[in-house]
């Protein structure tokens, strides 16, 4: 008992000399509001990270906090983060919006980059999204061109902006080769419960939608539709394994791409503060291999894939009508950045009423 | 072979001492070598676990912080428990104060003077204990099994808010995001001691609550009643305790110390009310109360090795890259551990060689 | 397959692992255990029956192991709680803390693989009857299985001597005692039956309801399990009908959202009227229902004080302590 103590002892002095000797390499650190075997959002961010490290290697050191609240605990999180020696921290959900500043307010040093975030109240966060929605409006597009009852079923999470961003430009990609296309909504109320999820994609395929989408994490919806015989889109990942003769494509969280790029940054000491919104241009928004489908209709989803890459094209571009019939953008208008990003309110042709 | 227990005449005041240790002693053991399974060096581990977030006077605030809503709710809890009332909805009732502590900063934002903050309290502690009073009446009124009652209606108060902070009480200016509007400066609960940490003033109250449920438990007659109640409802009849009227003592308290956890927990560190609030400080407190023996002062350390396991499990994971799901499992041996060297208080253990139990089965 | 058959059979999914776990529960509250920990040993039921399908390559190998993987995991709360006397509300909820990490940790190599999906069974010709059809008659084996239980279950409490023996100690452990039954005996077995009834539940989700491994994916179906055997007043048919129920609301409300008004209009005006009512409600009104079901149901059968006496197992949580 007594050797087991002085051991103990021992090895403790050790590990504080250990983490007092910190290498020179950079620190990138992540705090994940899921476990990293969710298999969805999560998930996405921390193979982000086993981006970085095989991107940069030795010059990189990383580590991660899963599973924490978004409530007292991530700002402790985040403050043990910046006081053990971490250099850039990503915090990657919209509920460590506040903790993620006030602790950036304590340590200037510390580069701070928040996911799905509005708020920068000091020069060292950034924020950082994607527009996620520019795959969804390719999606509607392959989805009018393959439903035969011309009706869709959209598995949503919860009505935030992102969510419905993402449902309104589905129905418009769908509508630009369907006029009458109809998309059914299913608020699940989660992000993440297989259970549930199969059981909403089970509910739409019931009253008829015989292509699903999703905006929650798990592969459940995917392998409901493979048992049922029907198509559906991934999300989040590539989730051909799950439906190999039932995904379309998917829309991929790659974060691999920014994640590299910005602690590359801060190892060459030229890190600066944006607030990034990357889509298909930037490399954020990937699309999974077109699978399942006619050659003309994957030819019509490159196209539209190379024309929103190009900047050519923005699937939020007038003229569009509000569900209620009201006009929100006129002929060749052009969507704002801000609107979007606070939408609380449906296009036309969407038959659902939005939770308020 | 088979474990035979033998009641002590009175609790054993050497294992009332030792069993702590015993168990912390046995979760080491057991917890290197889950750490040596997993490829870690067990002794590190342990460091990270228990010493390090020791170290850092920031630290001991965040300890304090994660520390107050389980210390407090398990105060309340353990008066519950001991008039054997099985409340384990405190969950439900955390939010429940928290929601109509939330009601002046979130409808009269305006109203900003200093009168608001103890208002919120109060508020929430009557919400938190109006929300109990609900099993408590059914319970009562209809003899309705309470521990079923008050964990149905966890998940009703834990909707009801989501639909709250979704729906008429969200931000306006808030991006469409769930949530209500920042609380002004006079609906937040202030730190201790701002310079050093940010713990706020509920682990003073945590604090306060130990000490005097202690005494209530300890030095009056009520104290006596609760529990007369709790051991022998037949006895305390004679004695003329009313156990209808004890039922509706031990909820009402204890909603009312959940529902000021979950306003301390608002209008302190998170600031306003959303929907993530509820992360299970209710159920963790069931735990918390049992840790402490149901003794108020016994809580408070009990709450504190809790939220250090918290703190450690995160330690770890930094700095081992040993993942959050190690941290639950030594939690859970840790209580394991706890609850099986309690036994040794009340009872004596010994071994007996005996044939004929396995040959008594049913 | 019509819709109205299409639904019956997305109920009976949802209600299947409830089912089994609660039944499981009822077993274990009637000798007079309140095991708290049903989510813990049905995560670890879940992880075992993927991982050792996928192994293994088949899906049965998975469900064997998830049963035993279950009952060992409730030896465990049964050693605590009866062997050493600990509080069972404690030990339960510890269980289940100790379930949700162990499983996170074992489940770790699995995350994002396909899962092996157990085979339906189609009954010749009268899977073709209408509506009941598909229902009764053509269903993964687990259906099937989770009905013989209730029945099997029923049947033992009621009918036969070791059920009477076993309700005996759960309705006062001290004179079975005094009748030389082997209170703890009876007790470990019930856990154990308990323990491998939520294994058999979990595994249904990781094989059957979603084929695949992620953590938490029970996501509180042991709390409802429980919820269930109150609500059932310790009754096995009734814990099969408040399964049916609970999964009919929580499948109701999803086709209550992805239905259409337009699609209703033929319905004469009151009853659309009634339509357009609920499918206003918000979400979270609907989803707290089966809940406040459960409250209201617990009201009313314990009003009756004849009734609660007969069903509640009087000795249920507490401490039992064999003397010599």
């Amino acid at each position: 008992m007594k050797k087991t103590l002085l051991t103990l002892a021992a090895s403790a002095a050790f590990a504080a000399m250990a983490s007092t000797a910190a290498s020179a390499a950079t620190k990138a650190c992540f705090i994940y509001v899921g476990p990293v075997g969710d298999f969805g959002w999560s998930y996405q961010h921390d193979q982000g990270r086993l981006d970085v490290i095989e991107a940069l290697g030795d010059q990189v050191e990383t580590a991660y906090l899963e599973s924490v609240p978004e409530g007292a605990d991530s700002e402790r999180a985040l403050e043990r983060f910046a006081r053990s020696g971490c250099n850039i921290i990503f915090t990657t959900s919209f509920g460590y919006m506040d903790a993620t500043n006030k602790v950036a307010g304590k340590f200037p040093d510390v580069k701070f980059e928040h996911a799905t975030g509005y708020k920068r109240d000091h020069p060292n966060v950034s924020t950082y999204n994607s527009k996620f929605h520019e795959g969804r409006y390719v999606q509607g597009q392959i989805a009018a061109k393959l439903s035969s009852a011309g009706v869709a079923g959209y598995i949503a999470s919860f009505p935030i902006p992102e969510v419905v961003m993402g449902i309104n430009a589905f129905i418009l990609g769908a509508q630009s080769v369907n006029p009458d296309f109809k998309l059914k909504v299913v608020w699940a109320n989660t992000w993440f419960d297989p259970g549930r999820e199969a059981d909403a994609a089970k509910a739409l395929i019931d009253q008829g939608a015989d292509i699903i989408t999703q905006h929650t994490d798990s592969t459940a919806p995917m392998q409901v539709a493979a048992e049922r015989g029907i198509k559906a889109f991934g999300q989040a990942s590539d989730m051909i394994q799950f439906g190999p003769e039932t995904q379309l494509t998917a829309i991929v969280d790659d974060w691999g791409p920014y994640y590299i790029e910005r602690v590359k940054a801060v190892i060459d000491g030229t890190w600066e503060q944006v607030d990034v919104w990357g889509g298909m241009a930037e490399g954020h928004v990937v699309m999974a291999p077109y699978t399942n489908m006619p050659d003309d209709v994957k030819a019509l989803a490159e196209e539209t894939q190379a024309k929103i890459t190009s900047g050519e094209f923005n699937p939020f571009t007038g003229p569009i009508k509000k569900q209620d019939g009201s006009d929100w953008l006129a002929e060749g208008e052009v969507a704002d950045d801000g609107t979007l990003l606070g939408m609380n309110f449906y296009v036309m042709g969407v038959d659902d009423k939005l939770p308020q | 072979m088979r474990i035979e227990l033998t009641k002590r005449p009175q609790q054993s005041v050497l294992f009332s001492a030792l069993s702590p240790f015993i168990a912390l002693f046995l979760t080491m053991i057991a917890g290197g070598l889950l750490f040596a399974t997993l490829g870690k060096n067990p002794f590190d581990a342990l460091y990270f676990y228990f010493i390090d977030p020791l170290r850092e006077t920031w630290s001991l605030h965040e300890l304090a912080i994660k520390a107050a809503p389980l210390i407090l709710i398990a105060i309340g809890l353990s008066v519950c428990f001991t008039s054997n009332n099985w409340n384990i909805g405190a969950e439900g009732q955390f939010v429940a104060g928290a929601i109509a502590g939330s009601l002046i900063p979130v409808l009269f934002p305006n109203f900003q003077m200093f009168l608001v903050l103890p208002m919120m309290l109060i508020l929430g502690m009557a919400g938190g204990a109006a929300y109990a009073a609900i099993p408590a009446y059914l319970k009562v009124r209809f003899n309705t099994n309470e521990i079923l009652t008050s964990l149905m209606l966890v998940y009703v108060a834990q909707l009801f808010n989501d639909w709250l902070v979704r729906g008429p009480w969200r931000n306006p200016e808030g991006f469409s995001f769930p949530g209500t509007v920042r609380f002004h400066e006079y609906a937040i609960l202030p730190q201790i001691w701002p310079e050093a940490g940010r713990a706020h003033w509920g682990f003073i109250f945590a604090l306060v609550a130990a000490v005097v449920v202690w005494f209530v438990m300890s030095r009056t007659l009520k104290g006596f009643e609760v529990r007369v109640l709790g051991q022998s409802p037949r006895a305390g009849r004679f004695a003329g305790f009313s156990s209808a009227r004890m039922v509706f003592f031990a909820f009402l308290l204890s909603g009312a110390m959940a529902g000021l956890a979950g306003i301390c927990e608002v209008a302190g560190p998170v600031e306003h009310l959303n929907e993530k609030i509820s992360i299970g400080y209710g159920f963790t407190a069931i735990i918390v109360a049992f840790l402490g023996r149901l003794n108020p002062l016994g809580i408070v350390a009990a709450g504190l090795v809790l939220a250090l396991t918290y703190l450690g499990g995160e330690a770890a994971q930094i700095s081992l890259g040993l993942s959050d799901k190690a941290a639950r499992v030594f939690q859970g041996m840790l209580l394991f551990f706890v609850l099986a060297t309690d036994t040794l208080i009340h009872y004596r253990i010994r071994l007996a060689m005996n044939i004929r139990a396995s040959a008594e089965g049913a | 397959m019509g819709v109205l058959e299409a639904i019956l059979l997305t109920i009976a999914t949802a209600a299947t692992p409830l089912l089994i776990a609660a039944v499981g529960e009822l077993v274990v509250e009637r000798s007079g255990d309140l095991n708290l920990g049903v989510e813990g040993m049905m995560v670890m039921g879940a992880v075992t029956g993927f991982g050792m399908a996928y192994v293994s390559g088949s899906p049965w190998v998975g469900i064997i192991c998830a049963i035993i993987a279950g009952a060992l995991f409730s030896l465990l709360f049964a050693f605590l709680v009866l062997t050493l006397v600990t509080n069972q509300v404690a030990t339960g909820l510890a269980l289940t803390l100790l379930g949700l990490g162990a499983s996170g940790m074992i489940g770790e190599a699995f995350i994002g693989l396909p899962g092996l999906k157990l085979g339906t069974i189609y009954i010749p010709v009268l899977s073709e009857l209408p509506l009941v059809g598909k229902l009764i008659f053509s269903q993964d084996p687990i259906f099937y299985i989770s009905i013989a239980l209730t029945i099997a279950v029923m049947w033992f409490l009621f009918k036969t001597r070791a059920g009477l023996t076993l309700r005996a100690v759960g309705d006062s452990h001290g004179s079975a005692h005094s009748l030389g039954i082997s209170v703890l005996m009876v007790r470990y077995l019930a856990v154990m039956f308990g323990g491998a009834c939520a294994g058999l539940a979990g595994a249904f989700l990781s094989l059957v309801y979603t084929p695949q491994w992620v953590e938490n994916m029970t996501a509180g179906r042991g709390w409802i399990a429980l919820a269930l055997v109150v609500f059932a007043s310790w009754r096995p048919l009734r814990v099969l009908a408040g399964a049916y129920l609970f999964g009919t609301i929580t499948i109701a409300q999803l086709h209550i959202q992805a239905i259409s008004l337009a699609d209703l209009a033929f319905l004469p005006g009151p009853l659309f009227w009634i339509a357009q009512l609920v499918k206003s409600i918000p979400s979270q009104f609907l989803s707290s229902l089966p809940y406040l079901a459960t409250v209201l149901v617990l009201v009313l059968i314990s009003r009756n004080r004849r009734l609660t006496m007969m069903n509640t197992p009087a000795s249920l949580g507490k401490p039992f302590v064999p003397s010599r």
